[in-house]
């Protein structure tokens, strides 16, 4: 009797071992992408507003056709290093519905700081409707809505290839190499020089899926920087704090031993 | 049983008539404590300390919150985004959850080392398994709250299993959602019984301590307390290292909610729940994945549900279970290897209910599934009998001034019921 636990449990051991062990599941289907170096990554990370600015213009002028970014207004621009005026000259660009007036009627206005950004769509079935049955999925928080973030982003806005040899791909349907499944229905949306940057950087279609998703990087969690200066802060305090409370306990505990 | 020395006549006057500081004197500060306990003895205190900073940061965040299928998703960006200082109280309370688990399971495995479910302290035990279903059903509602793809599908998962239940199952689930599928009525009874539970938890943790106070703290030894020269004052031998050790999980906790506020949570919750659209995986919160993997590693639905709850439910009998009159696993070698083992399908389980149920990871789950049931059922009570223990040392006091040479262990349970 003694013998037969000890066998079991030896055997459970070689077993579990050999078993690696991992915190997060990844969905199955899902292709590994290359990382790449961010601005706001690690513990000191910020964002770049040059590349913030470049990413809302790639936004605004090709992304904002179909997808929406429905929990960002107008006013949250001046995050990006814009000024109140421009600001506002964005948001006049734009014509939100508004009321009802005093007679009762829904009317047209321009676009004010304090006003969401508008969506491209009434609904999501016109959506779906001018897409070939497909959503475009809000933007506002696809950096965090999506497994590996901006690296996912970067590399799938960037990853549509020649289909392979031997690949099928569906009626209406467009390969990429980082879509889970390869298979997107949404066509590359960026094109090479497809914007002209105000700075003088080169338009390429990396550079442009780089401040693109710097920008949903932002959009995501617009209060990273106010997070991330906290966090050193308070790290610090509780560092001093852990010490002092440290030295007090070898003090007090020092008569017992 | 001296009171304390109240120089200020108001809290004299107070203490003759309602004897607080008397109470807290006697509890808090006099509590004579095992003076060798270790930092895993931290555990408890932490534990009551992380359920504060929930209760605080989630009063805060129900101000803010919507519990509306229409709103609740909108509600909790407005937080993030709109409210002062939103993002930081809402990264607190959702890494909160899982630093809870953590404290909490390493609360219970402490004990499960050091024998602390053991005479006299068994309904001290069985409280906090009270306490660990509390928090399971308070975790599992709240991850509901934000009405994401994986609150929407883990509350349809979850909830479904009481379907499993022969006869009054289909009408138990409909009275949990309320209606015929997760909708707006399981989001505001969710929201409710979250808001209700922590308070309920608060009254058992009370209970937990009164039983804690009535025979103190076990210690690494395991033996009981011969007299004062083997303990020491709780305040302020206990209440220094316990504040050393906050400072520490504070510190660690402050990492994770400033620079890694999203590691522990599943990015399609920040998806907005669709009816429409079922996720990939639908996976649980990694300290509900255990229990998640002996659910499935069962091939008949309500056998499953069943060897789910009766996971937990077999903690409540461990006192009975074990029959070794030794506690602390230090003097019983085969125990503590065993518990090791124990870890390590804890961790293993733990591992495949975030794998999916297909090939070489059901096989694994159903061996871990069996194992786990067989430490509790055949192999501890077995080993009450046929273990035999290392002598333990005379004295608290004796050990820690390194004389421990002690008497003979007891025998084993089958001589020693002669009385």
């Amino acid at each position: 009797m003694m013998g037969r636990p000890q066998k079991l449990i030896i055997l459970l051991l070689t077993v579990l071992v050999t078993v690696p062990i991992a915190t997060t599941a990844r969905s199955a289907e899902s292709v590994a992408f290359p990382t790449q170096e961010w601005s706001f990554n690690g513990p000191f990370g910020t964002f770049n507003r040059g590349e913030l600015q470049r990413g809302f213009q790639v936004y605004k002028e090709v992304c904002a056709t179909c997808h929406s970014l429905n929990f960002i207004s107008f006013r949250n621009l001046t995050d990006l290093g814009f000024n109140e005026n421009e600001v506002k000259a964005i948001a006049a660009e734009f014509q939100v519905e508004d009321g009802p007036n005093n007679e009762g009627d829904m009317f047209e206005r321009a676009a004010i700081p304090s006003d969401m950004w508008p969506s491209p769509y009434p609904n999501d079935n016109a959506a779906r409707a001018s897409n070939n049955g497909a959503l475009p999925p809000d933007l506002s928080l696809m950096v965090d809505a999506r497994a590996g973030g901006a690296d996912y982003l970067y590399a799938l806005l960037s990853g549509y290839h020649e289909t392979p040899q031997g690949k099928e791909i569906g009626e209406g349907m467009y390969y990429n190499a980082y879509y889970p499944g390869n298979q997107i229905a949404m066509p590359s949306p960026l094109v090479e020089d497809g914007v002209e940057y105000g700075d003088g950087t080169r338009a390429t279609l990396v550079q442009q899926a780089r401040d693109v998703t710097a920008f949903l990087a932002w959009a995501t969690e617009p209060n990273m920087e106010q997070r991330k200066r906290m966090g050193v802060m308070v790290i610090i305090f509780l560092l001093v704090m852990t010490g002092l409370f440290y030295y007090s306990k070898k003090k007090i505990w020092s008569d017992v031993h | 049983m001296s009171g304390p020395k109240l120089t200020n006549p108001v809290a004299r006057w107070i203490d003759h008539r309602l004897p607080v500081f008397t109470f807290l004197h006697h509890e808090m500060h006099e509590y004579p404590t095992p003076k060798n306990l270790n930092y895993w003895w931290n555990f408890g205190s932490l534990a009551g300390i992380t359920l504060v900073i929930m209760i605080v940061t989630g009063i805060i965040l129900s101000m803010h919150y919507t519990a509306h299928v229409d709103h609740a998703f909108q509600s909790v960006e407005r937080i993030m985004r709109d409210v002062n200082y939103g993002w930081l109280i809402r990264y607190i309370h959702a890494n909160g959850a899982s630093f809870f688990f953590i404290v909490v399971y390493i609360h219970i495995f402490r004990g499960l080392y050091y024998g602390s479910y053991k005479a006299p302290r068994e309904l001290l035990w069985m409280l906090g398994v009270v306490i660990l279903l509390l928090m399971m059903a308070t975790a599992f509602m709240g991850y509901v709250l934000p009405w994401g793809q994986m609150s929407f599908w883990g509350a349809t998962v979850i909830t479904n299993l009481f379907s499993a239940i022969p006869l009054v199952g289909e009408s138990i689930v409909t009275l949990l959602w309320g209606g015929f599928s997760v909708d707006n009525p399981t989001l505001n009874r969710f929201f409710s019984l979250h808001y209700l539970l922590p308070f309920v938890i608060v009254g058992v943790v009370v209970l937990h301590i009164v039983a804690l106070h009535r025979f103190g703290s076990n210690n690494p030894l395991g033996i009981d307390v011969r007299g004062d020269q083997d303990t020491v004052s709780f305040h302020p031998y206990y209440t220094v290292k316990d504040m050393f050790g906050l400072s520490v999980f504070l510190t660690i906790m402050a990492a994770v909610v400033f620079f890694l506020p999203n590691s522990m949570g599943h990015p399609d919750n920040y998806i907005p729940a669709n009816p429409m659209v079922t996720p990939a995986h639908i996976v649980p919160e990694w300290y509900f994945l255990p229990f998640y993997a002996i659910l499935r590693a069962v091939p008949d639905k309500l056998l499953g549900v069943l060897a789910m709850f009766a996971a937990i439910a077999v903690l409540f009998v461990l006192p009975w279970l074990d029959r070794s009159p030794v506690r602390s696993a230090t003097f019983r070698p085969i125990y503590k290897i065993m518990f090791w083992v124990f870890l390590l399908d804890c961790v293993a389980l733990t591992y495949l209910g975030a794998k999916p149920a297909e090939g070489i990871y059901v096989v694994l789950s159903r061996l871990c599934t069996v194992y786990y049931f067989a430490h509790f059922i055949i192999l501890l009570p077995a080993l009450s009998v046929f273990e035999t223990p290392r002598s333990l040392p005379r004295s608290i006091g004796k050990s820690v001034l390194g004389g421990g040479n002690g008497i003979p262990a007891p025998a084993p349970a089958a001589a020693r019921e002669k009385p």
